[in-house]
């Protein structure tokens, strides 16, 4: 028999579609279509079809993993109390109770800040104290934290309407907004991937990059009111933004989770924490999977970036210093990858590597809007 | 023979994954560079930060356009032709492995496969059973009856061998396409063609046929000037310092530029209203060009880049400073043309060089951030502005000129048609600067109580004039000392030096006499007395300017004595304004201009076409997964199952426990075979 103890166990089939998925996928359907019917002279035609594919996209990826499908129905929930209780009035984010301490979306996105902090506490907590209950309290705390963020996004995008109907837009515009959808995207794929290897113990490790998040996004709105809605210059006003912005961030999440999994693994295979940490094994696979797919979504973001400058700068490419720091980020995971696939490098390198990464990942993300000057004009420090 | 082995080796290290990736990491370390040195700014730019040592060395290595140097194409054009022989390399055995099932693998090979697990007789599954069963699964699978038994070879994703001819593939077609579009094309032409680039700085008629590039030209990017009413058939394209004409086979028209705000003063729109005529046929189109909407005709695509003045006209009245602004003369200025400006006492060429209709500044400060729990407190809540906070607000036109005296020194200036208000008083602003990289410095002219700055130029005079000076101290000494003969000629000596110290050069020329003149320990009580009596001075030239033009007198009062201090303020400044005159605009009749891209990409269908392959490439390397399984079912009845992958992860284990439940496992799989 060959060596197989290092391998996790069997999953459960998620293939098989339950009533449930159904009732969401038919949700997710009434959804759209209400939207449509109601905010559909809002759109134009790309806006309609990105709703339309959002059915089937959310409908597959609900089926696969429920917890998502979750989430999506209590943070709907949450979104349409939000704006049911604005009734049209911006001024209700001050006199209702509901809103000022929970549904508005600077209120929602303050709860997921706390969240956060709470649960990588727990999940440090369980790491140290070797409590499982503790680690259980983490995912369950960061589970309401992505919602939390995912409201207060949804329910910022209707207040932007409120303000004006030409100011209106979706909140993915400015450094203030990704910086939310970043914490959301991070703390949901590692929640992925917490299911798919069954492990509750990288929490203390992935958490602690989305609090130092959290804790930039606080210092950037306290220092610089940078959760203010700012109307959208023209150069941003494209549809292309509207995706290219999301993919990019699954992109820079993934590589995020990477290379703190590629702490874990350094300190496993050091013998620090080694007992209380997943396999080497599992961590290595791990830190793969997480590159793969950031570096799958980083090509299609920086494709659609190509994209959007080619309408709106005549150029799809022209070595502006934002681009050319992707292009860079996108070189080195290419090689990584092929230095794992072709060469058969495993183990510390990589991830050492995959931890540099994360810093010229953090560069090309923050350190060009602080020290270059170039096109990309949102979201400069 | 030699000579092939030499050609051997160097094909094997030009399609070798280490050249490649030396290569890569060079664009890298390249790429960086270009990120770090602003690239294509004015070379004053370059030769002001790096010195004259390094200022050519840089030059000579490209580093002004990065991206453009020969050495940089040079190591793009190496990854294309090295991605391609690494392409090339791989394709037979890819290939090849694409297509085999393997079905001749020898047991004992199958046997070292880190996956495999055996089965007795009695728990392997029949061939039909593991055929249909492996079909299921989505394996196709060639069976051979061999001397040790039957053995099914299965395989399944085999897509993910083509994802790395579609995603190397996409890569190499992405570069290409890339290349086109770069400036190799022109490049040639200036080397074979004879083009040449020639200085920014001159008319479009007077550029050179060499400087000028045929309508043909099959990739190029430039910009269009077009000015409100005109019409514009070239392109200028920037090559290192100096330009290139780009012949366009249609005219442009800019019928109208429309620029529009939100509420809160951010730029909402830029369009331009434009016809497009065919120069041969005369055939137009009409069209608005909006950012983010790009028009193409001709093969060339239109953007909506950026704006400029069109030559707005502009009526402006010349105050001199030094006969006091009065009887001031009038003209017409066009921004983008020069003239000549003469008057009493000045003679230069002056130079308007732009207006803008709309300025809008930031307002105010943000009250004190609030930190902890109010801070939190005042963050909760919509994401709406705050009212509380910095407001935008349009303070009106402003325009820039240029003045240049005889010797050719030349000075600019930035005036605001309309008054400013700050801390609830009225100003008119006029900046100057001596060098273009630094900030205007703003005189801010106080307006009286009538909203006029007459007085202020009225005032001046006054103080600045030797016989008026006399009599300003005279009355001012009257008034201070209250009537007492003695100290009333001691304060009118004094004040008279005060202000003759003062009409010298300023607080400078005081400030030099205090130190000069007064121990250290009296010197700020002195300074206080001085300026108490220039602000006395001010006050009488005040209510003489206003008895001079018949207007009744004022008392003085806490908003009068701050005009007053005001106006000593700016008297003071104005000692530093280099320029005996100041432009004042009365009145605009604006005239915009747009600056339209265009662009002929012939690469970029290309760099589309390859993303696509691209991104279809590396999701099917990443995530369609290679898997082959082997079933030997051995004449003595017990089986053989082992299974291998293109990439070694944990989920194959998984997967192979799954097969192995299901082909050779004795409880649910047996009856999942029977099915
Ligand atoms: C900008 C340049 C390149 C990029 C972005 C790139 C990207 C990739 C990616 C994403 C993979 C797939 C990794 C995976 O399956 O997880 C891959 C695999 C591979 N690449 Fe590249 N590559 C580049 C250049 C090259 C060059 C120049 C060569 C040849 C010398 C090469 C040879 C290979 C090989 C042999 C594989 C493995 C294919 C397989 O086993 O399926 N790559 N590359």
């Amino acid at each position: 028999m060959t060596d197989l103890a290092h391998s996790v166990p069997p999953q459960p089939s998620f293939r098989r579609i339950t009533p449930g998925d159904w009732l969401a996928a038919l949700a997710l359907a009434l959804g759209a279509a209400f939207a449509l019917r109601q905010y559909g002279s809002y759109m134009d035609v790309y806006e309609k079809a990105i709703l339309l594919l959002a059915v089937p996209t959310f409908a597959v990826l609900g089926w696969h993993w429920h917890g998502l499908r979750n989430l999506l129905a209590a943070t709907a929930c949450a979104a349409l109390l939000g704006i049911e209780l604005y009734q049209h009035d911006l001024a209700r984010a001050e006199q209702v109770f509901w809103l000022k301490y929970f549904f508005s979306s600077q209120t929602a996105i303050a709860w997921m800040s706390a969240l956060v902090f709470f649960s990588t506490g727990a999940f440090w907590l369980g790491l140290l104290a070797r409590a499982p209950f503790a680690e259980r309290v983490g995912t369950a705390l960061s589970w309401v934290a992505a919602g939390a963020g995912l409201t207060g996004l949804m329910v910022r995008w209707y207040e932007s309407y409120l303000i004006g109907a030409d100011v209106g837009h979706i909140p993915v515009s400015n450094l203030y907004e990704v910086f939310v959808l970043f914490i959301i995207l991070t703390t949901l794929l590692y929640l992925y991937y917490a299911r798919h290897y069954a492990t509750n113990k990288l929490g203390a490790f992935v958490m602690p990059v989305v609090a130092a998040a959290v804790g930039f996004l606080l210092w950037y709105s306290f220092s610089r009111d940078a959760h203010e809605i700012q109307p959208l210059i023209p150069a941003l006003q494209s549809y292309w933004m509207k995706i290219h912005v999301p993919a990019n961030f699954v992109g820079y999440g993934a590589f995020a989770l990477a290379s703190m999994v590629g702490v874990a693994y350094l300190c496993a295979s050091r013998g620090l924490l080694a007992s209380r940490l997943p396999s080497v094994a599992v961590l290595d696979d791990l830190m793969y999977r997480a590159i793969g797919i950031g570096f799958a979504f980083f090509t299609v973001a920086t494709i659609l970036g190509a994209l959007w400058a080619a309408e709106a700068w005549g150029t799809y490419w022209q070595w502006d210093p934002k681009e050319t720091w992707a292009l860079i980020v996108w070189l080195n995971y290419a090689a990584w990858l092929h230095m794992r696939l072709t060469k058969g490098l495993r183990g510390a390198v990589l991830a050492w590597w995959a931890i540099i990464g994360l810093l010229v990942t953090s560069f090309a993300f923050l350190g060009v809007n602080m020290f270059l000057s170039g096109l990309h004009s949102y979201g400069s420090l | 023979m030699k000579k092939t082995s030499n050609a051997r080796a160097l094909y094997e290290l030009f399609s070798s994954m280490r050249f490649a990736i030396s290569l890569l990491t060079i664009l890298a370390i390249a790429s960086v560079i270009g990120t770090v040195v602003k690239q294509n700014e004015p070379y004053n730019a370059y030769l002001n930060q790096f010195g004259p040592f390094w200022f050519p060395i840089f030059e000579k290595l490209g580093l002004y356009a990065v991206y453009n140097a020969g050495w940089f194409l040079a190591i793009l054009c190496f990854l294309v032709l090295s991605t391609s022989a690494c392409i090339l390399r791989q394709s037979k055995p890819m290939l090849r492995e694409m297509r085999a099932f393997k079905e001749h693998a020898r047991e004992a090979s199958l046997r070292l496969f880190k996956l495999h697990a055996e089965a007795s007789a009695n728990h392997a599954p029949t061939r039909a059973a593991a055929e249909a069963y492996l079909a299921r699964n989505g394996f196709r699978a060639r069976t051979l009856e061999r001397d040790d038994g039957v053995l099914i070879a299965a395989k399944r994703g085999s897509w993910s061998r083509i994802g790395y001819f579609f995603a190397h593939g996409g890569l190499v077609v992405i570069c290409a396409g890339g290349l086109l579009d770069g400036n190799l094309p022109l490049r040639m032409q200036m080397w074979l063609g004879g083009k040449q680039a020639t200085q920014a700085d001159q008319l479009i008629a007077d550029i050179p046929a060499q400087s000028r590039l045929a309508e043909d030209n099959w990739s190029f990017r430039g910009n269009i000037f077009i000015p409100e009413g005109k019409s514009s058939g070239v392109a200028v394209l920037r090559e290192g310092d100096g330009v290139l004409l780009q012949e366009l086979p249609f005219d442009v028209s800019l019928q109208k530029f429309h620029i529009e705000h939100y509420e809160t003063g951010q730029p909402k729109r830029f369009a331009s209203d434009i016809i497009v005529t065919d120069k041969r046929s005369g055939k137009s189109e009409v069209r608005t060009i909006d950012v983010n909407k790009p028009f193409e005709t001709h093969g060339i695509t239109l953007y909506q880049a950026s704006f400029d003045d069109g030559g707005s006209r502009l009526k402006l009245r010349v105050r001199n400073l030094a006969t006091g602004g009065d009887a001031p003369s009038e003209i017409t200025g066009i921004v983008g043309e020069r003239g000549d400006l003469k008057g009493p006492g000045y003679a230069y060429s002056v130079e308007f060089t732009g207006f803008r209709a709309i300025n809008v500044e930031t307002i105010g400060d943000a009250p004190a951030a609030r930190g902890g729990l109010a801070g939190l407190q005042d963050r909760l809540g919509s994401g709406a502005r705050d009212p509380a906070h910095k407001t935008q607000r349009n303070i009106g036109p402003s325009f820039t000129y240029k003045l240049r005296d005889s010797a050719g020194q030349a000075v600019e200036f930035m005036n605001y048609m309309l008054p400013v208000e700050q801390d609830g008083r009225w100003f008119l602003l006029a900046g100057m600067r001596e060098d273009a990289a630094e900030g205007f410095r703003y005189l801010r002219i106080p307006l009286d109580e009538d909203g006029r700055v007459d007085t202020w130029y009225a005032v001046r005079q006054r103080l600045l004039d030797k016989t008026t000076q006399a009599t300003l101290a005279k009355r001012f000494a009257k008034r201070a000392s209250g009537g007492a003969e003695n100290a009333t000629l001691r304060l009118e000596e004094t004040s008279l030096r005060t202000l003759q110290l003062f009409s010298d050069k300023g607080f400078e020329s005081l400030g030099a006499f205090i130190d000069k003149t007064i121990p250290k320990a009296e010197q700020e009580r002195a300074a206080g007395i001085f300026l108490q009596v220039l602000e006395g001075i001010v006050w009488e030239a005040v209510l003489m300017a206003r008895e001079d033009a018949g207007q009744p007198t004022l008392e003085i009062s806490p908003s009068r004595a701050q005009y007053a201090r005001d106006v000593l303020k700016a008297v003071g400044d104005a000692f530093h304004y280099n320029a005996p005159l100041i432009l004042q605009l009365d009145s605009y009749e604006q005239v915009q201009a747009t600056v339209l891209q265009a662009t002929r990409s012939p690469g970029k269908k290309w760099v589309f076409l390859g993303s696509l392959l691209l991104t279809l490439g590396v999701f099917a390397m990443l995530y369609v997964r290679e898997r082959r399984l082997f079933l030997l079912l051995r004449r003595d009845g017990s089986a053989l199952l082992a299974m291998s992958a293109n990439r070694v992860s944990l989920d194959v284990e998984q997967e192979f426990l799954r097969h192995r439940d299901a082909l050779l496992g004795s409880k649910p799989a047996a009856g999942d075979l029977a099915s």
